[in-house]
């Protein structure tokens, strides 16, 4: 089905297939999941893939089951990862947390779907934005990527693996409906190696110690002389409880928290295109950011200084990067289909200091390039006037 | 120290966290002895749910992942299928098993994946104080049956059997010879193994079911309410009712087990490849 050209493989796939592609090439080996619209395809194209490279697949009884096995299988010394949608992902949460307090490496996949409960099955949506980073209780930091195209799919998929393994956290792929069920061409590199896992020395081995940036050096398997003690319970560094120790159990937290929100500047992927003399910008993630892009070219065709950027690393939110980006203008746009949640991250980041506009898309259609680009042209005019 | 202690105790996990008197020392006990007999401590990876027994694999000194309340089995699923060599052992109470875990358990046994779990019946919710179990007897009185337990207790047993496990035991922690000598045999079956022990919470049901907290009449409690399997085959229904059969229940090598027969078609598929 592919051709090779220039060290590369040319594709046509779905953008669920893609994820499996790109895991696939980042080394993943284990897959546990639970049918669900329209996240399926993820796993029924593992339960294809993952045996002929040795790996293993597994559909659960349900989607606690599914996390929890992958998290084993983490653990258990292969690059593991889940998939689900909606209520999937709610009921993954427990799970989440848990991977997040022992530090597990593995990748949780949202096709995401629109709407509370069953919602809306078949139709996009970006309302588990806010549960990437909240759904599980206590305090804790996730790294959420949003793929807007099935190459982003393939990429971003890719770089989930390898950003789980150096941070020891679990990372979403936040994709989407139209993401998962559009197919379209994905340039494979041919010479992409598995994401490395490191593993720790063995001499004077503490599983928790963590290095001066917080992160803990390497990612020990069972069976393989650690004598390991993985509790989800607060530990210290020997991984022994410690939910009776404050300052043990303060700094742990805390750890949990900053290893991420501290690597914030590395975390940032953002894309731009026609911010040199933006006045009105237009902030995007995943779906709509294909409309963004084609609104913002044609206010540009009009003479409107439209400009357009795609965050594909949503969490943690690239604050400091966006303040830099946005410097000139007078604008922000950000379409999403949701109530408006990360209108309020940039809000925050911008802090009152230019106009910030929702454009929030409810009902399981995605926004047009027309509605995103009248939006432009009535606040363009708004200032003229 | 014991030599066996001072061998696979983890000694900075200690002390044990028990309230005196409970029977989660000779389970923990029990199984050092079966993983010594087997000689597989390199090989293992323990389990343990939420509750007062899910701590018994965290004194072992081997690989432990003490995970959440009721999913241990799908835990110790990723790791047996992460590395089918890996000898993989969950410890799990009533509540965690039958309870909240319920589902994981009968699909486990539905696979018959080659995992050997510990079930620790105390009839209670020891940990979180004293609230009726899944396996607590009906009319007791407990803090969340007050009236008396309106609902019918789960037979583990017959459910991991029903469901398809391969090797179903039953013991209790006045066999502590028994109890062992079951657990490696569970260890050493390739398949989904149940062992049920009925042991005294003396804090808990004690207190709370049986209005004593002396461990010696508990446990005699325990020895009073089981028969043998064996001697059970010549009485009637009527002797039978309300006592626990306590020996193997049920031992089937026949059946495939599944981290071995779906590795055979990994093999063959990446063959293919
Ligand atoms: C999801 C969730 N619900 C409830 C609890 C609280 N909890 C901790 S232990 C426990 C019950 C333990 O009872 P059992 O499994 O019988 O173990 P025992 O303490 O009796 O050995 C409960 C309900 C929890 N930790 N997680
Ligand atoms: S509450 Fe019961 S089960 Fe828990 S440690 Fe005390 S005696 Fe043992
Ligand atoms: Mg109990």
């Amino acid at each position: 089905m592919g051709q090779e050209v220039n060290n590369e493989k040319v594709k046509i796939l779905q953008g669920n297939e893609a994820i499996v592609e790109a895991a696939v090439a980042a080394g993943c080996r284990f897959f546990a999941g639970y049918p669900i619209t329209p996240a399926s395809e993820v796993a029924e194209t593992m339960a294809q893939r993952l045996p002929q490279v040795g790996g293993v697949f597994m559909q659960m009884e349900d989607e606690i089951a599914s996390i929890c096995a992958t998290i084993g299988a983490s653990f258990g010394g292969l690059k593991a990862c889940t998939a689900s949608s909606g209520p999937g992902i709610s009921l993954k949460q427990e799970g989440v947390g848990y991977a997040s307090a022992v530090e597990a490496p593995i990748v949780v996949i949202n096709v995401m779907r629109g709407g509370p409960a069953t919602g809306m099955p078949t139709a996009v949506g970006q309302q588990d934005i806010m549960q990437a980073k909240y759904g599980s209780h206590g305090d804790y930091e996730i790294i959420a990527l949003m793929p807007s195209s099935c190459q982003e799919a393939f990429d971003l998929t890719y770089k989930a693996f390898e950003l789980s393994e150096h941070y020891r956290v679990p990372v979403y792929v936040l994709s989407d409906e139209i993401v998962g069920h559009t197919r379209e061409k994905v340039r494979i590199p041919a010479n992409l190696s598995p994401v490395e896992r490191k593993k720790p020395a063995k001499e004077n081995f503490q599983p928790y110690k963590a290095q001066a940036n917080g992160l803990l050096d390497g990612m020990p398997g069972f069976n393989e002389g650690y004598r390991l003690l993985i509790d989800g319970q607060l530990h210290d560094e020997q991984g022994n409880r410690a939910a009776h120790l404050p300052d043990v159990c303060a700094r742990l937290t805390e750890r949990l928290c900053r290893k991420i929100s501290d690597h914030a500047d590395q975390l940032v992927d953002i894309e731009s295109s026609y911010l040199e003399d933006a006045e009105i910008i237009v902030v995007s993630f995943g779906s709509p950011s294909r409309p963004s892009l084609r609104a913002v070219k044609d206010a540009r065709a009009k003479g409107i200084k439209a400009g357009y950027l795609k965050l594909r690393i949503i969490w943690p939110f690239p604050e400091t990067k966006l303040v830099e980006l946005t410097a000139g203008a007078r604008t922000l746009i950000v379409p999403e289909l949701n109530i408006g949640r990360v209108v309020n991250e940039v809000k925050r980041a911008v802090g009152g200091q230019k106009e910030v506009v929702g454009l929030s898309k409810l009902g399981g259609l995605l926004h047009t390039p027309g509605e995103i680009q009248a939006e432009i042209e009535r606040r363009a005019q708004a200032c003229t006037r | 120290m014991h030599p066996l202690g001072e061998k696979y105790l983890r000694k900075n996990a200690l002390p044990l966290l028990w309230c005196p008197g409970c029977g989660n020392g000779t389970i923990l006990n029990a199984t050092v002895r079966a993983i010594e007999n087997l000689g597989i401590r390199d090989r293992l990876a323990l389990v343990g749910g939420i509750g007062c027994s899910g701590w018994i694999p965290v004194y072992i000194d081997a690989d432990t992942l003490h995970v959440l309340h009721g999913r241990a089995i799908p835990f110790a699923t990723g790791l047996k299928m992460s590395d089918p060599n890996r000898k993989v052992i969950v410890f799990s109470g009533d509540g965690d098993c039958l309870g909240i875990g319920g589902n994981h358990f009968i699909h486990g046994a539905r696979r018959n994946i080659d995992i050997t779990v510990i079930m620790v019946h105390n009839q209670i919710y020891g940990m979180t104080g004293g609230q009726v179990a899944p396996t607590t007897p009906t009319a007791s009185k407990t803090k969340t049956s007050p009236y008396g337990n309106p609902e019918m207790p789960f037979n583990g047993c017959e459910l991991a059997r029903a469901s398809g496990a391969t090797y179903v035991a039953r013991w209790t922690t006045a066999h502590p010879r028994q109890l062992s000598k079951a657990i490696a045999e569970a260890i050493d079956h390739q398949g989904f193994s149940f062992v049920e022990v009925l042991t005294q919470c003396p804090t808990q049901a004690g207190r709370v079911i049986h209005g004593t907290a002396d461990p010696a009449k508990l446990l005699d409690m325990i020895k009073a309410n089981t028969i043998s399997a064996n001697a059970a085959k010549d009485k009637s229904a009527e002797e039978l009712a309300g006592k626990f059969l306590i020996g193997t229940l049920h031992h089937d090598t026949q059946r495939p087990e599944f981290a071995g027969y779906y590795y055979e078609k990994i093999h063959k598929a990446a063959a293919a490849n």
